[in-house]
C-alpha cells in the first residue's frame, strides 16, 4: 500500500514536471531575428492587415487618432475582461524598450519580455503564422507611431483563469503552426489565407469556441456567438455568405454591403483597417474566403 | 423628360443590385416605418454607391437626386419611429438595441451626425464622381458609427 502510494506522488511529480516543462515560456533568441532589418514603410500595411488600431488604440479613435496604441476597451469574455496595453513607443508604458526578439516572442509565442505568458485574447495563434520579415517591417512601423504614457489596466480575470501558467497549457492544446485551410491554392487564394489567418485574424470573432475557449478549427469561420453582445457573428463560408468576391473586396473598402446595407460593431473597426491596403489584398481576402469548407457538412 | 426617366433607369438598376428585401410580418408601425425609412437610404445610398465603386456610371444628376433624398430623410423627425419597448430585446425582427433608449442624446447626436454628412454630400453629390465619391464615405461613416453602438449583430 504505502508503495503503491509512492508510486502514485512519484508519478504526480512526473506529470506536475512535465507539465513545468511543457508549459514553459518560449522565447525567440536573439540570434534568431539577427538576419531581419525592418523596412517602417512596409510596415505600415502589416500594421493594418493586423487590425493592431481596432484593439490598441481608443475605440472612440477617428483617423489618425488611431495611430495612438494607448491602449484600447476592455475585451469581455466568458474568462474575465481583458484590457489591450499600451503598445505606442513610450519606453516606459509602451513596448519603446523591446528588442526585435522580444516583440517576436510576443507576436508568435504570446510571451511578454518578462517571460509571463500572454491571454489568448491577443491574437498571438494567429500571428504566430506571420513572416518574420513582416513582424520586423511591423516593429519599424510602431517605432515611428507617437509615444502615449497611459498606464496599461490590470486585467480582470478570476481563478482559475488568472493563473497565468495555464496559459502554457492552452497553447499545448491550440497553438499550430499550420494554417486551417489545406489543399492546392492559387497565389491569390493563398495570399487571401496569409491576410485572413496570419494576420488579421477573422477567425478570432468568426469561428466558434469551444469550452477552453479554443477556437473549433472544424468549424472555422463558420460564424459564433458575438463575443461582445447580443447576436451572432456571421459565416463566411461560401454556402452562407453569397456575396461575389468583387462585392466582398469592395464590404471591405467601403463598408457597404451589396444591399448597401452598412457594416456596424467589431467590423466598422476592421473595414477602416483594411481600406488602407491595396485592392489586390481584399480581393485576395475574398478569393480565399471563397475556397473555404461550407458550414453545412 | 429624358432627364427624368435616366433618373428612373439608375433607380432600377439600384433596385437590382439591391435584391428583394424580405418584410417581417406585424411589427408594430412605427417599427415598419423607420425600416422602412432605413431601406429608402439604403437604397439612395446604393444609387450613389454603385456609382463611386465604378459599376455604374456616374450620372450628376441621379446623384444630386440620391443625394437629396439623403438630406430629406435625415430631415424626418424622428419622436414618432422609437417608441418605448420596440428594442431587440423586447422584439423579434428589430436588431434596435435597448442603448438607443439608455443614451437617447446620444442617439440623437449620431442621426444629427448623418444630417451633417449628408447636408455635404449634397452640397456637391452633383459636381462630379471625385467630389462625391469623397462626400459619401463620411456618410457611411455616420451610418456605421451609430450602427457600432446601437444595431444588434445578426
Amino acid at each position: 500500500m504505502g508503495r503503491f502510494f509512492g508510486i502514485l506522488v512519484a508519478l504526480g511529480a512526473l506529470g506536475l514536471a512535465a507539465f513545468w516543462v511543457l508549459t514553459r515560456p518560449d522565447h525567440v533568441t536573439e540570434a534568431e531575428v539577427a538576419g531581419l532589418t525592418g523596412d517602417a514603410a512596409a510596415g505600415e500595411a502589416i500594421f493594418w492587415a493586423g487590425g493592431c488600431a481596432s484593439c490598441h488604440a481608443d475605440a472612440e479613435a477617428e483617423g489618425e487618432e488611431r495611430l495612438i496604441l494607448s491602449g484600447g476597451e476592455g475585451l469581455v469574455s466568458d474568462f474575465g475582461t481583458f484590457y489591450p496595453p499600451n503598445i505606442s513607443p513610450d519606453p516606459e508604458h509602451g513596448i519603446g524598450g523591446w528588442t526585435l526578439a522580444e516583440f517576436v516572442t510576443a507576436m508568435q509565442n504570446g510571451i511578454s519580455p518578462e517571460g509571463r505568458h500572454y491571454y489568448p485574447a491577443f491574437p498571438y495563434p494567429a500571428y504566430r503564422l506571420a513572416e518574420r520579415q513582416d513582424l520586423a517591417d511591423l516593429f519599424a512601423f510602431l517605432q515611428t507611431l507617437p509615444e502615449d504614457d497611459t498606464e496599461s489596466p490590470a486585467h480582470e480575470v478570476g481563478f482559475p483563469f488568472n493563473i497565468r501558467r495555464a496559459v502554457g497549457g492552452w497553447n499545448l492544446l491550440y497553438l499550430s503552426d499550420d494554417y486551417v485551410v489545406q489543399g492546392e491554392l492559387s497565389a491569390e487564394e493563398a495570399r487571401g489565407r496569409y491576410l485572413a489567418e496570419a494576420l488579421a485574424h477573422c477567425g478570432e470573432c468568426h469561428t466558434p469556441r469551444d469550452a477552453l475557449g479554443g477556437p473549433d478549427r472544424a468549424a472555422w469561420l463558420t460564424g459564433a456567438p458575438n463575443p461582445t453582445g447580443t447576436g451572432r457573428i456571421p459565416a463566411l463560408t461560401p454556402d452562407e455568405l453569397r456575396w461575389s468576391t468583387t462585392e466582398i473586396a469592395a464590404y471591405l473598402n467601403d463598408g457597404f454591403t451589396p444591399s448597401f446595407d452598412s457594416a456596424g460593431g467589431h467590423m466598422r473597426s476592421v473595414i477602416l483597417n483594411l481600406a488602407n491596403l491595396p485592392d489586390a489584398d481584399r480581393q485576395a481576402i475574398a478569393a480565399y474566403l471563397k475556397v473555404l469548407p461550407p458550414a453545412q457538412n | 423628360m429624358p432627364r427624368f426617366s435616366k433618373i428612373i433607369a439608375t433607380g432600377l438598376a439600384a433596385l437590382t443590385f439591391s435584391g428583394a428585401v424580405a418584410v417581417a410580418q406585424d411589427l408594430p408601425a412605427p417599427v415598419e416605418a423607420r425600416q422602412g425609412q432605413f431601406r429608402i437610404m439604403a437604397l439612395n445610398i446604393g444609387v450613389l454607391g454603385q456609382m463611386a465603386r465604378g459599376n455604374t456610371e456616374y450620372d450628376a444628376d441621379a446623384a444630386s437626386a440620391a443625394a437629396s433624398n439623403l438630406l430629406t430623410i435625415s430631415m424626418l423627425n424622428q419622436s414618432f419611429h422609437w417608441p418605448e419597448g420596440t428594442d431587440s430585446f423586447g422584439l423579434d425582427g428589430t436588431r434596435a438595441l435597448p442603448a438607443i433608449w439608455e443614451n437617447p442624446e446620444d442617439f440623437a447626436a449620431k442621426w444629427g451626425d448623418f444630417g451633417t454628412a449628408a447636408e455635404a454630400l449634397a452640397a456637391v453629390a452633383g459636381d462630379g464622381l471625385e467630389g462625391m465619391q469623397a462626400a459619401l464615405g463620411p456618410v457611411g461613416g455616420t451610418c456605421g458609427a451609430c450602427h457600432d453602438d446601437y444595431r444588434e449583430a445578426q
